[in-house]
């Protein structure tokens, strides 16, 4: 027997087995304790397990050093089946200074009695302050029953490399892969896939670190996770939710990307930035949000389904584009990666805040449709699917995500391409004559679009109103001719989509409906709460608008139906909020308002995914209640 | 196949006439200046035999952005201040069409001001007419950016209260700034050889064309009609060509090397006489479309292995092999 396993059993380290831990790296801004969390995600998910990532990042981008508000780096979830969410406290923390670690301490992401790998250097530090305040958080954290560990990072890599600050993050890899009992040659070769392109040198001096990391941990550390691998997972790519709506966006056969830089939705636009060009694709950065989406809107209008990307901030100065794309019936898609709100609101996180502007925010009556992604590999294919659903309908299609999905990894089956993804040519070919340019479909609204460069199809697009020829027309049966067309394209598009399936039983005391980011979290609490016997489901649901049929029969099955969200619900046990004036989450007001049930809801508003504790501890509250 | 084809070359060698560009009735008032663009345009259409389905004439929103209406091709009647990025869309997705943008001293200076900037930046290969009236019409009489000092509207009673802003100035002070005219309407040839030069100059041509608005502005460049040598001629082998007719009347011309920026810009500070004709052109500044590959060819191949590379750059494998160590 040669595995490490074999012989750390040999040593007299035996292995504790467990089921999944979760992970954090946090350092200083700019110590690689980021990268650290992603290499050491990325062996987990080689070595056969599942894996959730989460990033911490300080809302600055230079946070003073050693404060508690500057921690940055990620939470990697690692267990024996897939992982769908970043769960709830961390079970082991590797910290390059105590202030860092502080800060996820007092923000409660910590379990009780957690360990705690700690880089001891500050000890010895020449600034007093320095080695008190690290002795008194040391002290203080041992006496609360945390297991710190202390560890003399730097001094162990500066046996190895001259600028030990810049080397650490390898270092707590190679100790964090020992500890987990990973193998050793598979955590080398993730060392040149981290670093890419960079030099052999580089490659090179980062594997010793990794090295040394391991041989610390084998002399001096008696503490030795193992986590069952999952079956053969095949062909699988390892991508963050922002990742792959890039790369959904080229697998659509997209062209035209205009975006104006915003968090948290900028990543995508970077990374397609990088990649489109070598396609065909154009990433343009406009002047402004408006523009961005105008522009987009034009290069559609031309016969080219564009995508805008943003965030909250530039959805809201969008929605007078988005109005003139349902207007005129130029396909577009929209990206919408929530953030905070209102406002500026939090820039770097998660929230949920954003669907009923989305739904109703532009002025008079513009129904789009809407389709909240709720995994990483959704975010690959909502944009495939959106594209289509755009062109098909001549329609706006609005994506949304969010924070916690933009920069979480999980790995994906790997997406086998096919033509049918992508847009069909340009249409070219003769308009037939005395056809009108909107020839509404009596029962679906639906017509045949003429695209600049058509002959025969020449006639002037207009945000005003008009009549079937595209002629401004403000009589009143144009108008309704033109609101009913466009609304009955959802009722068409509402007749392809299938009902979203219950996941537990179909009828029981409560359903909990969720969208977006939420649904592997909520969806783990169920399945939890189903095995301890409570008569629990969940109904996840993408299509926001139209809405599937059959939902209202769904709901009308349980006793009890309560919407799981991250946006703003007063709290009913508020002292001036009753039945009457409490303001719903989006969705519970929408389901109430569609389906006639007495939806409830639960919500937070933390700025961080939502964890299945929380849901759970809401969940257990509401079946208690129901029971009494 | 090859038929069609011939057919289609064929077609576009036909001669073609002024109604092969017109539809529609205008609804701008009489006398208004938008007229002498709208036929200037149609002349243009015609004498330079463009198809009309591979012309694209985009606008925002006010009395100018009216007039894709009225012409027979594609067109897109946009929102208030955004022609522009519209057009530039267009542009970017089919280098191949010609795109046309209308707008207004309301729409272009003050809505959509940052458009106006960014697109003289781009240089993309649009030709710009922004219709100067000095007054907001459709939204009925309110002061506009170009307004002069002092005038009477309904938000400013008692006279306007902040200079006007010079379009021809800040064009030619942005950076990539390659094509900048001046017309006026009440002068139908120039205005004519203006908007001719801008469209064939390959890059963003920006003509502001002064126009009267007999409703809200009357009389108010009266002067200038009744007296040419208020009005100031540029003249260059590379800009105008003056007929004898048009240099009868006016007299008051002045040679003018359209590559010559620092003097572009001092002819553009003077208000009166009003210059008229090309202030500046480079055909060298690069254009945005041509810098971003606009129009490569896009295979589905090309997208595959594209979409190919990346995910090997993510990818994983774990067959359960590793276990055995």
């Amino acid at each position: 027997m040669t595995t490490l396993e074999a012989v750390r059993e040999r040593d007299g380290v035996r292995p504790v087995t467990i089921d999944e831990h979760i992970v954090e790296i946090v350092s200083d801004s700019g110590e690689g304790a980021q990268r650290c969390g992603q290499a050491f995600a990325q062996i987990a998910a080689r070595s056969g397990h599942g894996i959730w990532t989460v990033e911490i990042i300080p809302a600055e981008i230079q946070p003073p050093a050693r404060s508690i508000e500057g921690a940055s780096g990620n939470r990697v979830r690692l267990g024996s089946r897939p992982i769908t969410n970043g769960g709830d406290e961390a079970d082991l923390v590797v910290a390059f200074n105590e202030q860092v670690l502080l800060g996820r301490v007092r923000a409660g992401e910590l379990r009780p009695g957690c360990t705690i790998l700690l880089e001891s250097m500050w000890r010895e530090d020449r600034d007093e302050r320095i080695a008190r305040t690290y002795v008194e958080a040391h002290d203080e954290l041992v006496a609360q029953g945390y297991r710190v560990v202390e560890i003399p990072m730097e001094r162990e890599c500066r046996k190895v490399v001259s600028d030990p600050r810049r080397g650490k993050n390898m270092f707590a890899l190679g100790v964090l892969c020992a500890l987990y009992s990973f193998d050793r040659r598979l955590a080398r070769e993730q060392i040149p896939l981290t670093f890419g392109k960079k030099d052999e040198a580089v490659i090179a001096s980062n594997v010793r670190l990794l090295e040394a990391g391991f041989e610390w941990a084998d002399e001096n550390l008696g503490l030795r996770f193992r986590i069952p691998k999952m079956r053969a997972t095949g062909a699988q790519v390892v991508l963050s939710g922002n990742a792959a709506l890039a790369l959904g966006i080229l697998a659509s056969g997209m062209e035209i990307c205009a975006m104006y830089p915003i968090t948290p939705a900028t990543s995508a636009s970077h990374y397609l930035s990088e990649i489109f060009e070598r396609v065909g694709g154009i990433v343009h950065q406009a002047e402004d949000e408006i523009a961005a989406c105008a522009f987009a809107i034009g290069a559609s209008y031309a016969g080219k389904c564009a995508v805008t990307i943003t965030s909250g901030p530039g959805y809201s100065l969008k929605q007078e584009g988005i109005g003139l794309a349902v207007m005129t019936e130029i396909p577009l898609v929209v990206v919408d990666v929530q953030r905070g709100g209102p406002s500026t609101g939090l820039p770097t996180k998660a929230e949920q805040g954003d669907l009923l502007s989305v739904l109703f925010g532009t002025h008079g009556d513009a129904p789009k449709v809407v389709y909240a992604v709720s995994g990483i590999e959704d975010c690959f294919y909502a944009m495939i699917t959106a594209r289509k659903i755009a062109e098909t309908f001549n329609t706006v299609v609005v994506v949304l995500s969010d924070a916690s999905l933009a920069t979480a990894q999980q790995p994906i089956p790997r997406p086998v391409f096919s033509e049918d993804w992508l847009a069909q040519p340009v249409d070219q070919t003769p308009v037939p004559e005395g056809s009108k340019p909107y020839d509404w479909d009596a029962a679906t609204g639906l017509f045949r679009r003429s695209i600049p460069g058509q002959p025969g199809g020449m006639h002037t697009v207009t945000g005003l109103a008009h009549d079937r020829a595209s002629h401004v027309a403000y009589d009143a049966d144009s108008n309704e001719d033109g609101l009913r067309s466009r609304s009955l394209k959802l009722a068409a598009l509402q007749r392809t989509l299938r009902c979203p399936a219950v996941f537990g039983d179909e009828e029981g005391d409560l359903l909990v409906v969720g969208w977006g980011s939420t649904k592997g979290a909520i969806e783990e609490t169920v399945a939890r709460l189903r095995s301890e016997g409570h008569k629990v489901s969940a109904l996840h649901l993408h299509f926001i608008q139209p809405m599937p049929s059959g939902i209202g029969d769904i709901l009308r099955r349980f006793r009890k139906v309560i919407t799981v969200e991250s946006n703003w619900s007063d709290r009913p046990d508020d002292a001036l909020i009753d039945r009457d004036d409490r303001r719903y989450s989006a969705l519970a007001m929408l389901l109430r308002s569609r389906y006639l049930v007495d939806v409830d809801c639960w919500t937070e508003v933390r700025g961080r995914p939502l964890t299945p504790g929380s849901i759970r501890a809401a969940l257990l509250a509401t079946l208690a209640e129901l029971a009494s | 196949m090859t038929l069609e084809l011939t057919r289609c070359l064929l077609a576009s060698d036909e001669p073609h006439e002024l109604s092969d560009y017109q539809t529609g009735v205008p609804r701008w008032c009489n006398g208004c200046g938008d007229n002498a663009i709208l036929a200037a345009v149609q002349r243009l259409c015609r004498d330079e035999g463009l198809a009309p389905e591979r012309t694209v004439f985009v606008s925002g929103i006010g009395c100018s952005s009216r007039l894709p209406h009225y012409m027979r091709a594609y067109g897109f009647h946009g929102t208030h201040g955004r022609a522009l990025p519209i057009a530039e869309g267009v542009k970017m997705a089919r280098p191949d069409l010609d795109v046309f943008v209308s707008t207004g001293d309301g729409d272009c200076l003050s809505i959509g001001a940052a458009h106006w900037i960014h697109a003289l930046r781009y240089n993309m290969d649009l030709t710009v007419l922004l219709h100067d009236n000095r007054i907001y019409g459709l939204t009925k009489n309110q002061a506009s950016p170009t307004s002069p000092l002092g005038t009477k509207t309904n938000t400013t009673p008692r006279g306007s209260y902040l200079a006007p802003l010079d379009p021809l100035s800040v064009s030619l002070g942005v950076a990539n700034v390659s094509f900048v005219a001046q017309a006026v309407d009440w002068i139908p040839e120039v205005l004519y050889q203006v908007i001719a030069a801008a469209y064939r100059h390959k890059g963003f041509s920006f003509v502001r064309i002064v126009q009267r608005c007999p409703e809200f502005m009357p009389g108010l460049f009266d002067p200038w009609i009744a007296d040419p040598q208020r009005t100031l001629l540029l003249r260059h082998e590379r800009g105008l060509t003056i007929g004898p007719a048009l240099a009868n009347i006016y007299r008051n011309t002045r040679e003018h090397d359209p590559s010559d920026l620092p003097a572009a810009r001092e002819i553009a500070s003077v208000e009166d006489p009003i210059p008229v004709g090309i202030l500046y052109r480079d055909e060298t500044v690069p254009r945005y479309e041509e810098l971003r590959g606009a129009g490569s060819v896009r295979t589905p191949d090309r997208i595959r292995s594209g979409l190919e590379a990346e995910l090997d750059r993510f990818a994983i494998r774990y067959d359960g092999a590793r276990e055995a160590g």
